[in-house]
């Protein structure tokens, strides 16, 4: 009960303090937009980390999902539910239509593997790319504007918490310990009864609905969304995002998140050195720490006290 | 009637130029098991080099022919030692950690060949010299221009020399025994790293050979084309089997037919993209493991 009653708290502070952020002027207007821009990202890498971390399934198809979010939720916002109102309801359905496109692309993980089905949810995405700018219905390569600016850091925040709050439920439930099992090897955990399609399934509709939203966020909070947007580069940087701040883990798909995006948002003075600095950083991470900065592990107090114990514990034999 | 000549020439003339980006990327793959995204950037490089190498080359002298065979030599030369030079600095300290690794560190080698080259000289697109001369003639009442020509033979005749040489060398049949199996083929005294420098050189020289017919067709080019050429690439080896050279050469015909015959087909000719995905998919969805792929036995 105490527990409880401790994450009750914890969550109005944060809704509070979001609402505070958002209400008054303490902080600029850029530094509002950067942190918007981390909690968005961090809601997609936290989406692309289910499958790419935590099932450890190599899948390019977050930008194909991220645009049908962003487009399904921008559409019913332009044209049906106009009122601000609406919008967590019209991100909710951007959300729930990636899903179910997100289900799709888990059909074919049951029978193909590896490399052969990293290309097929790359061939997905670069589908869904090139169909968008086909479609002049919906704006072909021109894309949609104006789309109305609903996105502010409330949402953001509370989103964020929500997707933070999914993903931890998820994997320390049933599903994420079989994830975990089916990862270290797909053929022993179905021999020991996982249900390796059920899982699959719930992780990739988890996974596509939380990449879902943070498109419908991204194109709410730039007014302005085009095909090009979800093309080869945005693959490269979700990718980045996950693995240098470590698979299977939240705390390393927020960390990685917001340390691209501030690489990206506040080196710009550096211009295009910037992308070369953070390409050898990956490298060199890759190097020295395979598995990201925050590889298969959490952030909590328990885990730092654990790390002071192992320094006084070193510290101790040295001294002897 | 003409019409469709031409076209079949076009087919081939494509058809055996992205069977030879994607043979690189194939080989690269049996060999370090390695999806190289840095394979475009590789390709878009060596574009460059060929570029400034026969601009400096037309100062001196009028002969194409010469002009293509110096630029081409220089090229290979230089994109195959920066291939080994990426494979010492990039993916060698990582050997023995996750593929996973190795896949996003070719991402990071990827930025910086591409970045580093919109530093260098900006994004411009440049366009490229004559390299090979084009001189139409007719079959018929169809116009073929003879670079259609060269340009086939020129990678017909690299994917022999490639075969012979995979067939028929001491390093070539290591280069099999490593993709057949790494362990057994480091009990028979082979170096799997020198094994793998090979794998590299041969896949930037097919990129290399790759990008100069490119180039020919095309004659503009820009920084970002690594990205497109990558995912072809990728594309085609998948399609007929990734590690079969065999299969790369396949998946690149049934690529460029899809190009070609969808161009001629569909009503709006960007609609070719989402026919080739779609078949891609397709394809993968009923034979899991490429056209000429070999299916895998799983075990615990």
């Amino acid at each position: 009960m105490k527990q409880t009653g401790k994450k009750v708290l914890l969550l109005c502070f944060w809704l509070l303090l979001l609402f505070v952020m958002q209400q008054t002027q303490i902080m600029s207007n850029t530094l509002k937009l950067i942190l918007q821009y981390i909690a968005i990202y961090s809601i997609m890498v936290l989406g692309i980390n289910i499958i790419n971390g935590y099932l450890g399934i190599f899948s390019l198809a977050h930008a194909g999902i991220m645009a049908i979010g962003g487009y399904t939720s921008s559409l019913i916002s332009m044209y049906l539910l106009k009122a601000p109102f609406f919008f967590p309801i019209n991100l909710l359905l951007g959300g729930i239509v990636g899903m179910i496109f997100g289900l799709i692309v888990a059909l074919p993980s049951f029978t193909v593997k590896g490399d052969y089905l990293a290309i097929i949810t790359l061939g997905f995405s670069l589908l869904v790319q090139s169909l968008l700018q086909n479609i002049d219905a919906v704006g072909a390569s021109r894309g949609l504007r104006p789309i109305p600016k609903n996105t502010n850091i409330f949402w953001v925040g509370f989103t964020l918490l929500l997707a933070i709050i999914l993903v931890k439920r998820f994997v320390n439930s049933k599903y994420g310990r079989s994830l975990l099992a089916i990862r270290n090897d797909p053929v022993a955990a179905e021999l020991v009864s996982v249900d390796v399609k059920h899982a699959k399934l719930v992780a990739f509709g988890l996974s596509s609905f939380l990449i879902a939203l943070s498109g419908g966020l991204i194109c709410h909070l730039l007014s302005y969304t085009n095909p090009g947007a979800y093309g080869y580069s945005l693959i490269i940087e979700g990718l980045i995002m996950v693995y240098l701040g470590g698979v299977g883990s939240i705390t390393g798909s927020i960390l990685g998140a917001t340390i691209w995006q501030i690489l990206v948002e506040t080196l710009r003075f550096i211009g295009m050195w910037r992308w070369i600095l953070g390409a050898i950083i990956l490298i060199s991470l890759m190097i020295f720490k395979p598995t990201g900065l925050f590889g298969n592990k959490e952030f909590s107090l328990q885990w730092l006290r654990q790390i002071m114990r192992n320094r006084k514990e070193k510290r101790a034999i040295h001294d002897e | 009637m003409s019409m469709y000549l031409q076209q079949l020439i076009n087919l081939i003339q494509l058809g055996s130029i992205y069977a030879l980006l994607a043979i690189g990327f194939s080989i690269v793959y049996g060999i370090a098991r390695l999806v190289n995204f840095a394979h475009g950037p590789i390709f878009m490089v060596s574009t460059y080099l060929i570029f400034y190498f026969a601009t400096f080359m037309y100062e001196f002298t009028a002969n194409s022919w010469l002009v293509y065979a110096c630029s081409l030599l220089f090229a290979v030369i230089l994109t195959a030692s920066l291939a080994v030079l990426i494979e010492k600095l990039a993916y060698r300290p990582l050997r023995g950690g996750p593929v996973v690794a190795l896949v996003v560190s070719s991402v990071g080698v990827g930025m910086i060949l591409e970045y580093g080259v919109l530093l260098l000289i900006g994004p411009v697109p440049k366009r490229m010299p004559v390299l090979i001369k084009d001189i139409p003639f007719m079959i018929g009442d169809a116009k073929i221009s003879l670079a259609s020509i060269v340009i086939i033979i020129v990678a017909i005749l690299s994917m022999v020399l490639l075969s012979l040489f995979i067939n028929h060398t001491r390093t070539g049949i290591a280069l099999r025994a490593v993709s057949q199996d790494p362990i057994a083929a480091s009990f028979m005294g082979i170096s799997r790293s020198f094994i793998i420098s090979v794998a590299f050189i041969l896949g930037a020289v097919m990129a290399t050979i790759g990008a100069s017919l490119y180039t020919t067709i095309y004659f503009t080019f820009a920084p970002y084309m690594g990205d497109r050429v990558n995912w072809y690439s990728f594309i085609a080896a998948v399609l007929g089997g990734i590690g079969n050279i065999k299969g790369a050469v396949l998946g690149g015909f049934v690529l460029a037919t899809l190009n070609v015959v969808g161009a001629m087909v569909l009503p709006v000719s960007t609609y070719k993209d989402v026919l080739v995905f779609a078949v891609l998919i397709l394809v993968l969805l009923i034979k899991p493991t490429g056209l000429l792929g070999k299916k895998v036995i799983e075990k615990v």
